[in-house]
């Protein structure tokens, strides 16, 4: 890891602990503390670390924003920093200015993707995160002459908002001659499923983020709850179950590094890009599930309680599962591609990472 | 906040991916040639004393090793390439790979250094295979129990006692036993235990294979009665052989067998499947796609920390917990999924004999090398709970 790596992280860890800490959320009274949170995050520039410097944005590595997500998974991140960096990374692509502001990004249906017919944005896009909270909605539609990056305010489109697992509002969004802000062609080969493939990565990210704090939150705990006479954490019975968390954690770590390690070395978006994120997405997803099973079944009844952190955890592994394609999405579409493939492929793909 | 669980994404170098064409044109000369056969190989004993004297010859054997005993002093990652190819195509490795994984590093680090020429360089020929001595009829996962004697003599150690569930020890060579030299202290219950190297053509080692329910006799029953040994045949410190132990496990829980052994399955399970499965199946079989990849990547990353010279005891126990279960799920899975595939008798015929025989030897996976309860034991205290 380089200087600029523990930098980065070691800022992002900061705002968070200063200005989200879960327990400190739970007690607010209101949503204030994300106006001054997301506010420390645009100041720090970590909002648009994937934005060249020459269009607004600070610059940094992809790698870098893939850890800026790691640690704001582990602290629960409830303002759309992944959503803004997401936009940051799209409207990179087709070499647009970045205004300052929550971003968050819309992807139509393969069956029916967003279109762009002059310079106003049709068609509809399911599961927008924080559609309250953006102030500007980035996505890639089809254009007449190939794919465009287009920009619209959240404001012009017709939204149908609800709160999503965690609250956190998530919402269908539907563009009726939504005028860009700004558009501009993309790379040809730009399309839904690059977006789709780039979400997956970032919510894998999150997820394992996410997770280890479940971890932290449940080994402290144990070790703290007593009962029958002595902390929970030294029944054989509970560290078999926490062993298995640490493993679901472990894995989702390991899978999630890698799927953002080969986007940060990748030229393209090729099939290795796609086995590497299908599989985190996957994996992170299933860790989420198995994950936060046993979180909860040590912490007791405690951990369900609205005055309790976890929870603020697990309902966000349930909602980042979700987003960006499921895991059985993702299954069903890396298992056709296996099989498509064959039998004698399969070996030499899985190692050639 | 802790430091939280790291695996880095470690890449293989280039020189490991040259090495990979390099086995994978071997191994492909070796079925061509009908030495083995991936379809079947899985099902016999994988003991091939040939195969592993041409595996030799390419020096893929101890190829870490310093190169005076007969080694390549190659890279962990490229031993890794090596293992992995072997594992993806069942290739008959019995007969040298206790030796290349585990013995030869425990005599490079305590043997002396006639034992290391003497040993070391027919281990690397493919000549010379190894067991291990380490369960007895009352110690298993409770390896501080063990009970199996060495008493201290003037040229020696005299051997009395017996092992068990020692696989292969009726091919092998020697043996890396653990026997107790004193009892246990008050204090510390693992002291007083050694480390022997032990001639498997000694003098009173009487050697019975156990059946198991796979149809094989791998495990055995090794019975030693006043067998002798020389003095020079002790490995490291007397009564201290706990101390040596963390490190070798490391290396034995996170290769790539520990989750591969049931892998044909998967690749016969893609073959049944065909081109086009529905979307069940397509989504049954990218799930253990994405698994064995997380699997893999963490392997791969462990070794990555192992050529670094960290022990990732913590990190090899979690990829073992994992891999294992894993392993051992993979031919039911691979059994549901294939429930309603119409495929040709032809097409799956291989799976059609495979399947039973990983069904079969799935229960054993979770157990050898240190039970999924040990390592989650070994997990907890990485965790800070005992």
């Amino acid at each position: 890891m380089s200087d600029t790596d523990t930098l980065i992280i070691d800022t992002t860890a900061r705002i968070f602990q200063e200005l989200a800490d879960p327990q400190a959320v739970i007690a607010a009274v209101d949503d204030s503390w994300k106006t001054a949170l997301w506010n420390a995050l645009e100041e720090a520039g970590l909002t648009l670390a994937w934005v060249h410097e020459d269009h607004g944005g600070a610059g940094a590595a992809i790698s870098d924003g893939f850890d800026i997500l790691y640690v704001a998974g582990r602290h629960a991140v409830a303002v759309p920093l992944a959503e803004t960096l997401l936009g940051g990374w799209l409207m990179a692509r087709g070499g647009l200015q970045v205004p300052p502001g929550p971003m968050t990004v819309a992807v139509g249906s393969r069956a029916e993707p967003l279109r762009i017919r002059g310079r106003h944005l049709h068609g509809c896009a399911r599961g927008v995160p924080f559609p309250a909270l953006a102030e500007h909605v980035a996505c890639v539609a089809d254009g007449e002459g190939g794919p465009q990056v287009v920009l619209v305010a959240t404001e012009s489109a017709d939204i149908m908002p609800t709160a999503g697992m965690a609250g956190d509002g998530i919402g269908q969004m539907l563009f009726n001659g939504a005028p860009a802000i700004a558009a501009a062609r993309a790379p040809n080969t730009l399309g839904l499923e690059d977006v789709m493939l780039m979400g997956a990565a970032v919510r894998a990210q999150q997820m394992a983020g996410a997770l280890q704090a479940v971890l932290d939150l449940s080994v402290s705990y144990a070790q703290e709850r007593e009962a029958f006479g002595r902390p929970i954490a030294k029944f054989q019975a509970v560290q078999q179950n926490l062993a298995r968390l640490a493993g679901e954690t472990a894995a989702a770590s390991a899978v999630a590094a890698s799927a953002a390690d080969t986007i940060h070395h990748a030229e393209t978006f090729d099939d290795a890009v796609f086995l590497e994120v299908a599989a985190a997405k996957i994996r992170c997803g299933e860790a989420a599930a198995e994950g936060a099973a046993i979180a909860h079944q040590a912490h007791g009844a405690m951990g369900y309680t609205d005055e309790h952190a976890l929870h603020r955890f697990t309902l966000r592994l349930f909602q980042w599962r979700d987003d960006f394609g499921s895991e059985s999405e993702w299954a069903a579409g890396l298992g056709a591609m296996v099989a498509a493939n064959g039998a004698d492929r399969l070996w030499p793909m899985v190692a050639s990472r | 906040m802790s430091q939280p669980i790291r695996f880095d994404p470690i890449r293989l170098p280039p020189e490991a991916e040259v090495l990979r064409a390099e086995v994978r044109a071997f191994l492909a000369e070796e079925i061509a040639a009908g030495h083995f056969d991936p379809q079947t190989s899985p099902m016999q004993d994988g003991f091939d004393r040939d195969f592993s004297r041409r595996v030799g010859q390419r020096g893929w054997i101890g190829m870490t090793w310093p190169k005076r005993y007969g080694g390549q002093e190659r890279s962990y990652l490229e031993r890794y390439v090596v293992t992995e190819e072997f594992r993806a195509v069942s290739a008959p490795v019995r007969a040298h790979f206790t030796a290349d994984r585990q013995s030869g590093p425990v005599l490079l680090k305590y043997a002396s250094e006639e034992i290391k020429m003497d040993i070391l360089p027919r281990i690397t020929r493919g000549e010379c295979g190894f067991c291990i001595g380490l369960s007895e009829p009352n110690s298993g996962s409770d390896l501080f129990a063990a009970r199996a004697k060495a008493e201290k003599t003037a040229r020696g150690f005299v051997l009395n006692g017996s092992k068990v569930w020692t696989t292969y020890a009726q091919c092998a060579d020697y043996m890396i036993g653990l026997f107790r030299t004193s009892l246990p202290t008050d204090d510390n219950r693992r002291h007083g235990l050694t480390q022997f190297l032990i001639d498997l053509k000694s003098d009173g080692v009487a050697i019975n294979p156990i059946g198991n329910m796979a149809g094989g006799a791998d495990f055995n029953e090794v019975v030693f009665t006043d067998c002798f040994v020389p003095a020079a045949h002790q490995l490291g410190e007397i009564d201290g052989a706990w101390k040596q132990a963390t490190s070798e496990l490391a290396y034995e829980r996170s290769g790539p067998e520990r989750f591969l052994e049931t892998a044909y399955i998967l690749t016969e399970l893609t073959r049944t499947l065909g081109p086009e499965p529905d979307r069940r199946e397509a989504e049954g079989l990218g799930r253990l796609v994405a698994q064995l990849h997380t699997l893999r990547r963490m392997s791969v990353s462990v070794n990555g920390m192992l050529q670094a010279g960290h022990e990732p005891v913590l990190e090899g126990s979690l990829v073992k917990d994992l891999g294992t279960i894993w392993q051992q799920i993979l031919p039911t899975k691979a059994r549901d999924l294939a429930a309603f595939a119409e495929t040709a008798p032809e097409e799956r015929a291989a799976f059609d004999a495979l399947l039973p025989h990983a069904l079969r030897i799935a229960p054993k996976l979770t157990i050898q090398g240190g039970t999924t309860e040990i390592l989650r034991g070994i997990i907890a205290r990485g965790l800070g709970l005992r």
